[in-house]
């Protein structure tokens, strides 16, 4: 017992020592369930009768449908993705399981495999197993809840019983639209609009899980809580759907992981993140996106085209983004802040990489309605190979919001002379009041540091991970600890054969 | 230990050394001095394999083995260690992560177990303490910040975490205060006089050479080895320079 510590410390590198040449490119052999291929209103109509939806959810996705065949791709971010056939694809697919699953005993033994398999949650196998940690040396050990959604299905929620204790609902959201439809109503679709975007749009019409967290008034969440993605069945987009609300007074630390198989096909991604956070409350949201990216000819990987927003509603509430983006073929990505609450406060801290033919345009949009509100913004992307790389940001102040500050750093690393490094801010301020700072850098990893590496023993990718890893660091660092040593991992992983 | 031999090496097309010869035996310390542009750092960078620095002729074994035809992170868990003459930054890389990467990844080379972080935090201190040096710097990211001598002095408590068998200071003393100079020359005795060890100090003065007396100084001039005497030789350079000797 006393060293459960170092052990899940060791589990998180073995995880991501697995990880080198792409270790989630396996697909397993489960079960699958699908929706009849191709996308029209039967299709969402499938999808809500199997989930035993509501008829005012199925109202809600058909009118997301017919709003969605009027609109079109949006074409203006930095980003070369060649037309999507939205027929081709599966929209539900679910592992042939038992119906309802209260425990984790329940789950298909080979979905439980294919966990063990993950990586970092997987630094948590005992706890996503079920087992309740006690305290390791006088401290509270470390717990993280886990909700995995498997393809279009949430199979497992782990601590359930705990979290309800303290108030905390964590559900996925197909359960909690029918247990706790009043709450779900309130929010779902109001901080991302369903006419907010082609994506968002088409994510309302066509969901199939997700996460629904609430944190009651005046709770500090007991654990960390994560929702793990995975996609798995060919030819399958994965349309996941999370809304978290933060009630007056309340704290939660979330994490968000993902990972696909190796395809040759390119596999749709497009889901929708909606948090609200109230008076005093405070959000931490943090992900690591390890979609596969396509392989070195930039063949396959994931398009991955997500809305995350924050809504600051209350007076001092604060939203924190910390993303690590090292997969996908494609991202297209800004997750934001709406600050309309009185000192409400928002962070955006993202490293982005990319290599190979990877494509990211990301960034973030802070909208300051409120008054003294207050946003940081650090942004650091590596692009090394044949890749493009952009940051995307906007800062807007509104003509009433007195006293607003932001702060912008963005700072770019390039390796070799093939990738591409881009930076894209809008600046709207229509009060006089505002400190508005922007700084960006653009760097290589130089010879001289490259050679001193070496010369104390790393070798040449070593090196680079190193040098990448510090350039990062500012926003490493925001990430929860098992993360964090996954993340610094990952970012080495991503970047092999970028040197030499 | 270490076996130079015609060695001739171009930086980009420009050639810099033109045949230079020169053997070390463990448990000797030699020192190198020469004029400005000679080619002294270029020689500790040719024989730690810096791309770019291109031999062209001539040989290097290092204990038997052909040292050229190593990569240079391999040359370093050889037992290589080149202190540099301008150590370089790494934001965000604290010196305590950067040397135990290093070290860790020299080890595993060698096939040797990794040192887990409280064994290498341990040797760490005392390196650091033995050389007057703060905890609180080896947090700090690498060089970043850090003052001319304490970059220097830096450079040294690298040398004592690893421990090499062999080590080539370049300018090691320049940017020193009097008490820093001490300091440094106790630890390069403490680490590397030893009789399995050997040094190649390269130096503009006999300061540094009080403190750590060389069994042999060479003059290294116009890429090749013009003399080569006893620590005498160091004093007669400084009193009478290269102009003298040359004429
Ligand atoms: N990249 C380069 N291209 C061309 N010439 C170079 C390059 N790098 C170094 N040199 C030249 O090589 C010669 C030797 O340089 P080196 O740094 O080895 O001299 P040194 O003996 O260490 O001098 P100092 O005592 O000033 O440190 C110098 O004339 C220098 O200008
Ligand atoms: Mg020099």
């Amino acid at each position: 017992m006393t060293n459960d510590i170092e052990i899940k410390d060791k589990a998180a590198w073995d995880a991501a020592e697995k990880v080198a040449d792409y270790e989630h490119g396996w697909s397993s052999d489960i079960e699958t369930d699908f929706a009849p291929k191709g996308l029209n209103e039967d299709t969402v109509r499938f999808i809500s009768a199997k989930k035993n939806e509501p008829e005012w959810m199925l109202e809600w996705r058909l009118k997301a449908f017919a709003m969605w065949k009027t609109m079109e791709a949006p074409d203006w971010a930095k980003l070369n993705v060649p037309p999507i056939d939205y027929q081709d694809a599966y929209y539900y697919a679910a592992p042939k399981a038992k119906p309802k699953l209260s425990s984790l005993d329940e789950v298909d033994p080979e979905i439980l495999r294919v966990y063990e398999k993950l990586g970092i949650p997987i630094a948590e196998q005992k706890l996503l197993a079920g087992v309740e940690g006690g305290e390791v040396g006088g401290l509270p050990q470390r717990r993280v809840a886990v909700d995995a959604v498997f393809d279009s299905v949430s199979v497992a929620t782990t601590f359930r019983a705990e979290l309800e204790r303290a108030g905390v609902i964590f559900r996925s959201i197909s359960e909690a639209i029918k247990e706790y439809p009043d709450l779900v109503r309130k929010y779902l679709g109001k901080i991302v609009p369903m006419h907010d975007n082609y994506f968002a749009t088409l994510n309302c019409a066509v969901f199939s899980d997700g996460t629904f967290v609430y944190i009651p008034e005046g709770v500090r969440c007991p654990m960390e809580l994560s929702t793990y993605f995975r996609i798995n069945a060919e030819n399958t987009g994965q349309f996941e759907r999370t809304l978290i609300v933060a009630d007056k007074g309340s704290y939660v630390s979330y994490l968000e992981g993902c990972t696909a198989p190796m395809r040759d096909e390119n596999q749709l991604h497009a889901a929708v993140v909606e948090l609200v956070a109230l008076d005093d409350a405070e959000i931490k949201y943090s992900t690591v996106q390890n979609w596969y990216p396509g392989d070195a000819e930039g063949k396959g990987g994931i398009y991955n085209f997500v809305t995350k927003r924050a809504l600051c509603q209350g007076r001092n509430s604060k939203v924190s983004w910390t993303q690590v983006e090292t997969g996908s073929a494609v991202t297209w990505k800004y997750p934001s802040c709406v600050l309309n609450g009185e000192n409400s406060v928002g962070e955006f801290y993202s490293v982005a990489v990319t290599n190979n033919y990877q494509q990211a345009d990301t960034g973030t949009k802070m909208i300051h309605n409120g008054k003294g509100s207050r946003s940081t913004i650090v942004s650091k992307g590596i692009s090394a190979g044949h890749s493009n790389n952009t940051y995307r940001g906007l800062v807007r102040v509104a003509p009433n919001a007195e006293g607003v500050r932001n702060f912008t750093q963005c700072d770019s690393l390039l390796l070799g002379s093939l990738s591409g490094a881009h930076t894209v801010p809008y600046i709207e301020v229509r009060n006089p009041s505002a400190q508005i700072e922007h700084e960006a850098t653009t760097s290589k990893i130089s010879d001289d540091q490259m050679f001193y590496a070496m010369a104390r023993g790393l070798n040449a990718e070593e090196a680079v991970a190193l040098i990448v890893n510090g350039f990062a660091k500012e926003v490493l660092q925001q990430l929860p600890m098992e993360f964090a040593v996954e993340a610094q991992k990952l970012l080495g992983i991503s970047l092999e054969g970028s040197v030499g | 230990m270490l076996q130079i031999t015609n060695l001739h090496a171009n930086v980009g097309d420009k050639p810099i050394l033109k045949g230079l010869t020169l053997s070390l035996n463990a448990g000797e310390i030699h020192a190198i001095m020469g004029p400005n542009g000679a080619g002294k750092s270029t020689l500790g960078y040719v024989l730690s394999g810096r791309p770019g620095y291109e031999v062209t002729e001539g040989s290097v074994t290092f204990n038997g083995q052909d040292l050229l035809a190593l990569e240079p992170h391999e040359r370093a868990a050889a037992g290589l260690f080149l202190g540099f003459q301008y150590p370089v930054e790494i934001p965000g890389v604290s010196n305590v992560q950067f040397l135990r990467e290093a070290l860790n990844a020299q080890r595993k080379y060698r096939g040797e177990a990794p040192l887990s972080g409280g064994e290498f935090l341990k040797v760490a201190r005392e390196q650091a303490g033995a050389l007057g040096m703060d905890m609180d710097m080896l947090k700090r990211p690498v060089n970043v910040g850090f003052s001319g001598g304490e970059k220097k002095r830096n450079e040294m408590v690298q040398m004592g975490i690893i421990d090499p068998a062999l080590a080539i200071l370049d300018e090691t003393d320049s940017g020193l205060d009097i008490d820093a100079l001490r300091t440094v020359g106790d630890g390069i005795n403490r680490i590397m006089r030893k009789p399995d060890k050997a040094v190649l100090l390269i130096t503009h003065y006999q300061r540094l050479l009080d403190y750590v007396k060389p069994d042999f100084v060479h003059v290294l001039d116009g890429g090749r080895i013009t003399r080569t005497g006893g620590a005498e030789l160091a004093l007669e350079l400084e009193r009478d320079g290269y102009k003298e000797l040359a004429a």
